[in-house]
């Protein structure tokens, strides 16, 4: 399980939180909620560990991460705001490279699958420079479906998706919480899924 | 050494999706090269003797016009967030990126020089060693500049600071490189300038990675 305990972050010499304990366990999942700008982005990303907490510290299986690093990097999906996919590479190639950055083997079937199921059914060998952004969103969060991770650490998911979009997040978002994995996530939108923790900040 | 393998294939898949740059920094490294003799004149004994300095000037600043661009597209589109998370080793990903920033811009630059020397008229025997000279000084260019390209990876101008920061960085590498072609002009061993090359290159390749790698988690902060 994550947690963590008496974090503190500032930006740009601005507190944006201080005192803030939270713990996820299996099956749980929490959101972090508060106006742009409040820090969630900077929550997630001291939680996975990009940040460093000015006080404070993060937990995986009562260990800090720093300490567990490698056991934690296995046990974690991280999908931030950023496009993280290449423009110049198809999704299928997109898809083989973060395989292979998580130490999965590649199986092409597999993949090729996976992308069907995200609505880019023969669109896996076209540059992903010619998708639309909700289409290049998809492609990235089709790792939803290929790398098994026991946390998500999802920076808002649902951008640029469309209805159906968000609902076959969330679906995959309730099979990974009911096989007892755990999720952080952010969403300005409502999240279709059964009521988790809240963080707000 | 997989794990090396992954992020140089990777890079070099993407510069062949994306040809111009390598070639950018290719016929810059030609153009600066014949630009000495035109300017300083056809008399052999002059353009033997600066032969070995122009060229390897000419590598150093070839190497540093591709280098602000080594992390900046996989700073900008999250992809250098996905490689620090990742279980695999961040440096040993560094490491493949500086591999593949080398063979494109490092062995291209060694396969060319014969050629370019040639200007100059150098005999074979020098071309040789200087051909030899780059193979090992060139990726020690990478190495180091790689440090460079991280620490000044998000800032603005860092292009400049990058110059100024990696250039006197160079400078052995500059003096035993060039050396040793000039000691082979001079009818001289040129084994001590390239056993100082090729200590150089281990002690880089040893190290760099590291360091790029600490100066990448500090630019992700």
């Amino acid at each position: 399980m994550l947690d963590a305990s008496r974090l503190a972050c500032s930006r740009g010499g601005r507190v944006l939180f201080e005192d803030l304990s939270l713990s996820v366990s299996p099956g749980a999942w929490l959101q972090v909620t508060g106006t742009n700008g409040a820090g969630k982005t900077t929550l997630l990303r001291t939680l996975v560990g990009l940040c460093a907490a000015d006080r404070g510290e993060v937990r995986w299986d009562d260990l800090p991460i720093r300490a567990n690093a490698e056991a934690f990097r296995h046990g974690l999906l991280y999908v931030g705001h950023h496009a993280t996919v290449k423009d110049e590479l198809t999704p299928l190639e997109n898809l083989r490279h973060g395989n292979q950055l998580d130490g999965l083997a590649f199986d092409e079937p597999r993949a090729h699958e996976a992308l069907a199921r995200m609505g880019l059914r023969g669109r896996q060998s076209l540059l992903t420079r010619f998708l639309s952004a909700g289409q290049k969103r998809r492609v990235l969060l089709t790792r939803l479906l290929t790398r098994p991770a026991r946390l998500w650490v999802l920076d808002e998911p649902f951008t640029a998706l469309d209805s159906d979009a968000v609902q076959l997040v969330s679906g995959l978002i309730r099979a990974h919480l009911a096989g007892g994995g755990m999720a952080v996530m952010t969403s300005h939108q409502p999240v279709p899924l059964a009521a988790g923790g809240v963080v707000a900040l | 050494m997989s794990t090396l393998l992954i992020a140089m294939r990777r890079d070099l898949l993407l510069a062949a999706r994306r040809r111009g740059e390598v070639v950018i920094a290719l016929c810059f490294f030609i153009v600066v090269i014949t630009l000495f003799p035109l300017g300083v004149g056809p008399e052999p004994a002059l353009l033997q003797r600066i032969a070995p300095g122009v060229i390897w000037v000419a590598a150093l600043l070839a190497t540093l016009l591709g280098l602000p661009r080594l992390f900046a597209a996989d700073h900008a589109d999250g992809t250098l967030e996905q490689m620090a998370l990742s279980p695999r080793q961040f440096a040993l990903l560094v490491a493949g990126k500086v591999g593949a920033h080398w063979l494109l811009c490092g062995l291209p630059l060694v396969l060319l020089a014969p050629l370019l020397g040639l200007q100059f008229g150098l005999d074979a025997g020098t071309l040789w060693t200087l051909m030899l000279a780059l193979l090992i000084g060139t990726p020690v260019l990478s190495l180091i500049g790689a440090v460079g390209a991280a620490l000044t990876l998000g800032l603005r101008g860092g292009g400049v600071l990058l110059a100024l920061l990696v250039l006197p960085l160079y400078v052995p590498t500059l003096v035993f490189g060039a050396g040793a072609v000039e000691a082979k002009a001079a009818g001289l061993s040129v084994g001590p300038q390239l056993c100082l090359l090729g200590a150089l290159l281990v002690l880089t390749a040893f190290f760099a990675p590291w360091a790029a790698k600490g100066a990448l988690r500090i630019a992700l902060e």
